[in-house]
């Protein structure tokens, strides 16, 4: 089963996807393209790993590390399916970032990796914005870089658990305009689910909803207003999204 | 006496009741047992800010300028704590018996009252409904250059409380006495005259990227965390913020 969220006539619905990604209410209708706005597919606390590919570290010129590099994000920067990420004027470079995020299923504290798989709920598909150019070496990557507003589409929907067979044998690919810019699998995690979910729940409680972004593999590219950016996580979802300026990000917000 | 005065009230704060969360008024402060806990004065995000206190950051300034940080910081370093570290006045802290040193981190919480996105100083206050007092309790931070999950999102590392008071009632946010008591004996004394950026400012600053929500609570600074501030098993913390409110929390080993 797929689960989203749809804002409709200013409420938010929980639907199901079906087979042709369509929006299904409760009571079986099928939403009309453009008569709805996907959601972020669940609300929790949100992890994400920084150099979590061997390849990605290399890219970044880092040493994969010893323990998990967590960070967390903000709720006030998620987005849904086909929604406006803005670049602000004046950067550099802005990234995306392709990745695997596991939801939590059950409240989870002090789990073993052996029992860990039973704690996910499910997966979705997450794009990590970043700026670099507001990297500084306090609590990085800061908050700055990424919790920004509107830079963390996730979605579409999230599929149950069990229908993911291998979840550590998943093909992630980042496309710009149709153009193929970034490819890598979960095969790669240099910490895997188990091992993630067993670090956190050692540090605190997780609970239903929360949301672990498992790290992006190399391949990342500069995004510029007017870029269609296209995620895709294989048997997960596609998740797409388009960037826009500061300007028509702001003229948006009256 | 509690009365309620619709949207306006000089006290807010919130209980469990028949297992829900009730919010409720108050026109004047009022005692509140230990045994009889609140639960944190607010339900919103967390948003910390870092190395905001001038005594703090004059002991690591000669170390800003080596590696690992290589420069000042450029922007207020901001962390979260995630909702699990969140109880209220009177609610236990759970330190652990094998991270070392477990301290408190006495701060002024901000509390906002109006949606808040790229707000300026000087409109700051507009969107803030009141103060809340904040234990921001951490394990020692030997270094600053990764984001504190470790550190700071530990279960029951948050105390917030007991109330939110009015912003009328508190006419100098950036001159405040902040006291902290252990077992009733007065262990450490700092004033949000310390901070680096004031209230308008980190109100203004993370509303540059991130849109602040109603309920949403940021803590303005704690201070250098000295052995003053180290907390135990079978302690009673108390935090007194000057015009605002008392915070007391019993300390328990996890």
């Amino acid at each position: 089963m797929k689960h989203a969220r749809v804002l409709v006539n200013d409420e938010i619905l929980n639907v199901t996807v079906n087979d042709n990604n369509e929006a299904v209410t409760a009571s079986g209708d099928v939403l009309a393209n453009g008569s709805f706005k996907w959601m972020p597919p669940c609300e929790g606390k949100m992890f994400v790993l920084a150099i979590n590919y061997a390849d990605h570290a290399a890219e970044l010129s880092f040493k994969a590390p010893e323990e998990p590099l967590v960070f967390l994000k903000n709720a006030n920067t998620l987005i849904g399916h086909e929604q406006n990420t803005y670049r602000p004027d004046n950067v550099d470079y802005m990234h995306y970032e392709c990745e695997l995020v596991v939801v939590i299923g059950k409240e989870a504290k002090n789990v073993s990796k052996e029992d860990a798989m039973q704690y996910v709920g499910g997966y979705t598909v997450g794009n990590d914005y970043a700026i670099r150019d507001y990297l500084e070496n306090y609590y990085r990557p800061n908050l700055r870089v990424k919790s920004r507003d509107t830079c963390t589409p996730i979605g579409p929907y999230i599929i149950d658990a069990e229908q993911i067979q291998e979840p550590h044998n998943l093909t992630l690919r980042t496309y710009i305009n149709g153009e193929l810019k970034q490819e890598g699998n979960t095969k790669d995690l240099v910490f895997d689910i188990p091992h993630l979910i067993s670090y956190l729940s050692e540090i605190m409680t997780l609970s239903p909803g929360d949301m672990i972004f498992t790290g992006t593999p190399e391949g990342l590219a500069d995004v510029k207003p007017g870029d269609v950016i296209t995620t895709e996580v294989e048997g997960v979802g596609t998740l797409t999204n388009t960037i826009i300026s500061e300007t028509d990000y702001l003229a948006s917000l009256h | 006496m509690l009365t309620t005065f619709g949207d306006w009230a000089m006290y807010t704060y919130r209980q469990q009741e028949s297992g829900q969360a009730v919010s409720k008024t108050s026109e004047a402060t009022f005692a509140v047992e230990l045994a009889d806990p609140l639960l944190p004065a607010t339900n919103g995000a967390v948003i910390g800010v870092a190395l905001n206190n001038k005594d703090l950051v004059d002991s690591l300034a000669p170390e800003f300028d080596a590696k690992p940080y290589v420069n000042p910081p450029k922007t207020p370093v901001l962390h979260i704590k995630t909702d699990n570290t969140h109880i209220g006045h009177g609610q236990t802290i759970k330190v652990p018996i094998d991270k070392g040193d477990v301290y408190a981190g006495p701060a002024l919480g901000i509390v906002i009252g109006e949606r808040a996105t790229r707000v300026s100083e000087a409109d700051a206050l507009n969107f803030i409904k009141g103060y809340t007092v904040v234990n921001e309790v951490s394990l020692a931070e030997t270094s600053f250059y990764r984001p504190a999950v470790k550190a700071k999102c530990r279960d029951t590392f948050c105390p917030i409380g007991p109330w939110v008071i009015d912003k009328s009632l508190v006419s100098s946010p950036n001159d405040l006495a902040i006291k902290t008591f252990v077992n009733d004996t007065l262990v450490h004394e700092t004033s949000t005259n310390r901070l680096v950026h004031s209230v308008e400012k980190v109100v203004s600053y993370i509303s540059s990227f991130m849109t602040l929500e109603p309920g949403d609570l940021i803590i303005a600074g704690t201070p250098l965390r000295d052995q003053s501030l180290a907390i135990k098993d079978g302690d009673i913390v108390m935090i007194d913020v000057e015009a605002v409110g008392r915070l007391a929390n019993p300390v328990e080993k996890e």
